[in-house]
């Protein structure tokens, strides 16, 4: 019951938005969004505390990966509420029922993927994210957001389009096999039996098509436009949220495939995406000038470390658990924070800011230390999740990877530092005063930040537990 | 049935070649029409017998894909007043001859795929080549509205490896599919539609102002 | 060689100007008008034969050669046709590949006729109508591979004879296929519209009749019985992967040959009526459309 509320609660919500003659105009309803945003969290705490059945005939359940997905979209969802209040106060969208309705649609959307059990509904889900963000990319309505939107549109579509061909191979391995078809539950009971030579090829189309929504390279090219062009919060959510439901889409399958002893197969595979996405991510942020696109490379440079730590496999399925929670709020925490910059100085390139720590104080501060986070630096997060992937690339007997990726990293570090430092130090331009920083768009980043920060150095028990029994079901082990 | 199928399939190809090669961008939403029509036939003529789910899923997707869609399209081209697709970036000529290539690639790659011996024997052929054709009217076409065109092809030859599958995909899915595909080209052509207003073109090769 | 293989070869050598006839008629009855009688091309070749001959002073042999080389050729590749529906008068294995280079060597005597004058009308049909051969060639040879697949036989006797009836139930897909591009080679070698107009009097415009616009007389006769004589042997292909008439009795299958034959103009007629021509850059297009066709229908044997 409480699984099919998470799901449709938004949804409703996002269908009267859209519907009702009420909500007309460009005022946002954000009262209804604090609600809604308040009650999904509840509703998913208590999943934490009371674990609900299956659903639906199993077709929904909330399994530890899901469950993890699902709370770090319902927390960064409400940390953009909250972050909203404030943004609107400033900015006017010119459509407050699309922007409303896009965002409820959304969260129903994640939640589904979350929480789905049936691959196709999965899918479902996915391609409802997909559309559900589109008109809020577009929000700004001029050329260049066009550009982003039409890119991101169709290199998403196909994505999603081959994921969809993916999941229909995966239902032919299952033909002759007992068990419901593509339901979680029964694939991963009857891998053994599932015919090898369709589970590769599926294996394959869905790695290719939930990547592109991931943004792994090569199929990233749509994100840098994409963050770059829509308004900060909506690419906070994107960065943490969108990209850690497309994750899911791949950890499911990769739970299969790993399930059916075809392990060999799938994890050089992953490997090299997570590589390739690494030195892209390098390449791209050396140089680049505008803050919004460089967090959209470092996007790119996580997602490969998660789907490297998925396929190093032993502590580095822990690893890219703990490093999706981290690099979600991170994600959410620096995105909020260039959207501050962006709100008081109408840019977030290296041209239209420099010292920033004298206007922006408290902005600028989140922002150098969401570099230190965001780079994996102790004593945050991200350095616990991406040293664990590193041990893992040396147990596994790989050295020669934790050396890439280390190298590889530094060089991400060279590059953000400069364009973050050179916008945050410095002199500001003669003549600027600081900016008074609304209470509520600095509430939630700090929040984010003091989370990042508490995982670095402590994990708080429930969460290991859900983390490590997510990762022993993508065929690794907890540390 | 079984020769009803294959024609059906077989016309479906002809309706991909006629996309590639037309010039005129409303005989090529004729052409998916007309495809949309041939896909909503075609689980009629696959279930061993008529069945609510068949005959459902049949008028839901000719509803869909040969009418909405077509007139939504031909309504964004009336707007736009586009008429004529300006040569694409691989030439018609080009584009036939890949498209022919597609064809044979397709049918090679069938042949190796390991399938039941029960199945119609055309149809995975078919909704490769047709995947690979809309592919590549999505990557060499300028015109934004031909790349709406090319995805819904290629969405068309998914949706036809997926009639393989109709015991394993269920009803609701299925209509989730084409939900989703639906509420995809209708953002997309609100999208068309401001991308003529601001560019005062269709041209997708003048989005070129974000790059790295 | 039987009789009814003889009889055939006779009608058909006095049926061919019917067929223009017949497709201009459909053409003129489609449109509004009605047109000259399905005979015309008789009455034409009449007047014409008993006409003298004006020879420009700037031609040579190869002038007066043209139009004998363009009938002879002809009636040589109407000899490897299966007419009565089971077996040619003349075959051999490969004999596809000469019927191919016998139309070509009409073609080339004609153009090479035409070149002869110094004229630059003929010059410019000249290389327009050999840019389209060069299309419609490779698509021709895409449909005898795709029947050489479907009936295993490599003679054009047997390839649209006895063993092409065997082969329809199986193969009909691709012998469909085959049939509508050989249908569109038709159109482009007999300069039908959509690829020629053959009504047009703007010589700018012209493909084949600007190439012959210097004969006269009875070489012009020539040409004309040659031009109806090349459709008519379109035709008899057409008719010949459409309707396998080796189960038919000898008199019948011709009976059925001279029907389908006027069915094919009348085809012709109303494509002619339906569309206009095609400008000269989209008529490539055509032809690779038409090889895609045929090359799909290989593809399909082969599966």
């Amino acid at each position: 019951m409480r699984l099919l509320a998470i799901c449709a609660l938004p949804l409703l919500a996002a269908l009267a938005v859209l519907g009702f003659p009420v909500f007309r105009g460009r005022r946002v309803p954000v009262g209804l969004l604090a609600v809604i945003a308040l009650a999904h969290l509840f509703l998913v705490a208590t999943l934490w505390a009371v674990p609900e059945p299956a659903a639906l005939g199993g077709w929904m359940a909330a399994d530890p990966l899901g469950l993890t997905v699902l709370t770090l979209t319902s927390v960064l969802f409400l940390v953009t509420v909250t972050y909203t209040v404030g943004y609107l106060r400033r900015e006017k969208p010119r459509s407050g029922r699309v922007f409303a309705g896009g965002l409820l649609a959304f969260l129903s959307a994640a939640s589904v993927v979350s929480l789905a059990q049936h691959l196709a509904m999965l899918w479902v889900g996915m391609e409802a994210t997909t559309l559900s963000v589109a008109p809020l990319v577009f929000l700004r309505r001029d050329r260049r957001s066009l550009e982003a939107t039409w890119k991101y549109l169709v290199i998403s579509s196909v994505g999603i389009a081959l994921a969809l061909l993916g999941t229909f191979f995966l239902a032919s391995a299952q033909v002759d096999v007992p068990g419901r078809p593509l339901v979680l539950s029964d694939l991963l009971e009857h891998a053994r039996e599932l015919h090898p030579a369709w589970l590769r090829v599926a294996f394959l189309f869905l790695l290719v098509g939930f990547g592109t929504k991931m943004g792994l390279a090569p199929m990233h090219t749509w994100k840098p436009d994409t963050y770059g062009e829509a308004p900060s919060l909506v690419s906070g959510l994107m960065a943490g949220a969108l990209t850690s439901c497309a994750f899911l889409g791949v950890a499911r399958v990769t739970e299969v495939v790993m399930a059916a002893g075809l392990g060999a197969f799938a994890q050089p595979v992953l490997i090299g995406f997570g590589l390739l996405s690494l030195a892209v991510a390098a390449v791209f942020i050396i140089g680049q000038s505008d803050v919004k696109r460089l967090l959209a490379y470092s996007s790119v440079e996580h997602m490969g470390l998660l789907v490297l730590g998925l396929g190093l496999g032993g502590v580095g399925a822990y690893g890219s658990m703990l490093h999706l929670v981290n690099n979600g709020l991170s994600k959410g925490w620096v995105f909020l924070v260039t959207g501050n910059i962006v709100l008081a100085t109408g840019s977030a390139t290296a041209a239209g800011n420099r010292g920033l720590i004298r206007t922006l104080p408290v902005s600028a501060a989140l922002l150098v230390l969401g570099l230190f986070a965001v780079t994996g630096s102790p004593p945050f997060g991200l350095f616990m999740s991406e040293f664990t992937i590193l041990r893992a690339a040396i147990t596994a007997g790989h050295p020669w990877i934790a050396v890439a990726m280390l190298l590889m990293l530094a060089i991400i570090f060279v590059g953000m530092a400069a364009l973050v430092l050179g916008i945050a130090l410095g002199e500001p331009e003669p003549g600027t005063a600081p900016v008074r920083e609304s209470p509520w768009l600095v509430t939630g980043p700090v929040a984010l930040a003091a989370a990042v920060l508490m995982l670095g150095v402590y994990i708080p028990g429930p969460l290991h537990d859900v983390l490590a029994r997510a990762a022993v079901a993508l065929g690794g082990n907890a540390p | 049935m079984h020769n009803a199928a294959q024609l059906v399939l077989l016309l479906i190809v002809l309706s991909d070649l006629a996309v590639l090669g037309t010039t005129r961008l409303t005989s090529c939403i004729r052409g998916l029409a007309a495809q949309g029509v041939l896909l909503g036939l075609l689980p009629l003529l696959l279930a061993p017998q008529l069945s609510v789910h068949a005959v459902s899923l049949g008028l839901g997707t000719v509803v869909v894909k040969a009418v909405v869609l077509p007139w939504f399209l031909a309504r964004a081209i009336r707007e736009a007043a586009v008429r004529r697709e300006i040569e694409p970036l691989v030439g018609f000529i080009a584009s036939l001859l890949l498209g022919a290539l597609a064809i044979a690639l397709a049918f090679a790659i069938a042949s190796r795929l390991p399938l039941p011996a029960t199945q119609q024997s055309l149809l995975v052929p078919v909704s490769l080549a047709t995947l690979m054709i809309g592919f590549l009217v999505l990557t060499t076409r300028r015109k934004a509205l031909m790349q709406v065109v090319g995805y819904l092809i290629l969405e068309n030859g998914i949706y036809l490896f997926g009639l393989t599958q109709t015991e394993s995909v269920p009803f609701l899915i299925e209509l989730g599919v084409l939900l989703d595909v639906f509420v995809g080209v209708f953002i997309m052509g609100i999208v068309v539609f401001h991308i003529n207003r601001e560019f005062d073109s269709l041209d997708s090769t003048r989005l070129t102002e974000l790059s790295d | 060689m039987t009789w009814e293989g003889v009889a055939a070869l006779g009608i058909l050598g006095i049926a061919a100007p019917a067929v223009p006839g017949i497709a201009v008629k459909t053409k003129s009855l489609l449109t509004g008008r009605r047109g000259a009688p399905v005979l015309q091309l008789y009455y034409d070749l009449w007047k014409l034969l008993r006409k003298g001959t004006v020879y420009s002073r700037t031609t040579t042999w190869v002038f007066r050669a043209g139009p004998v080389v363009v009938l002879a050729s002809l009636f040589v590749a109407t000899l490897f046709l299966p007419l009565d529906g089971r077996a040619a008068p003349a075959g051999f294995a490969g004999d596809l590949v000469v019927f191919a280079g016998l139309l070509a060597l009409g073609r080339f005597a004609l153009v090479l006729a035409g070149m002869d004058t110094g004229s630059s009308f003929e010059g410019m049909g000249a290389s327009r109508e050999v840019t389209i051969a060069s299309f419609a060639e490779p698509t021709l040879f895409l449909c005898f591979i795709a029947l050489v697949l479907s009936t295993g036989e490599i003679s054009l006797g047997g390839m649209l004879g006895t063993p092409l009836a065997v082969a329809w139930p199986r193969a009909g897909a691709s012998l469909s296929l085959v049939g509508i591009s050989l249908f569109v080679l038709l159109l482009a070698e007999n300069s039908r519209v959509p690829v020629d107009d053959p009504a047009t009097h703007l010589e700018l415009t012209m493909i084949h009749e600007v190439i012959v616009l210097d004969h006269s007389g009875p070489d012009l006769a020539l040409i004309l019985y040659g031009g109806a004589l090349k459709l008519a042997l379109f035709g008899v292909l057409v008719v010949s992967v459409f309707v396998p008439r080796a189960d038919l009795s000898g008199g019948a299958a011709i009976a059925v040959l001279f029907a389908g034959l006027a069915l094919v103009a009348v085809a012709v007629g109303v494509v002619e009526s339906i569309m206009a021509r095609l400008r000269l850059t989209r008529v490539p297009q055509l032809l690779v459309g038409a090889a895609v066709l045929a090359s799909f229908g290989i593809i399909l044997q082969l599966h």
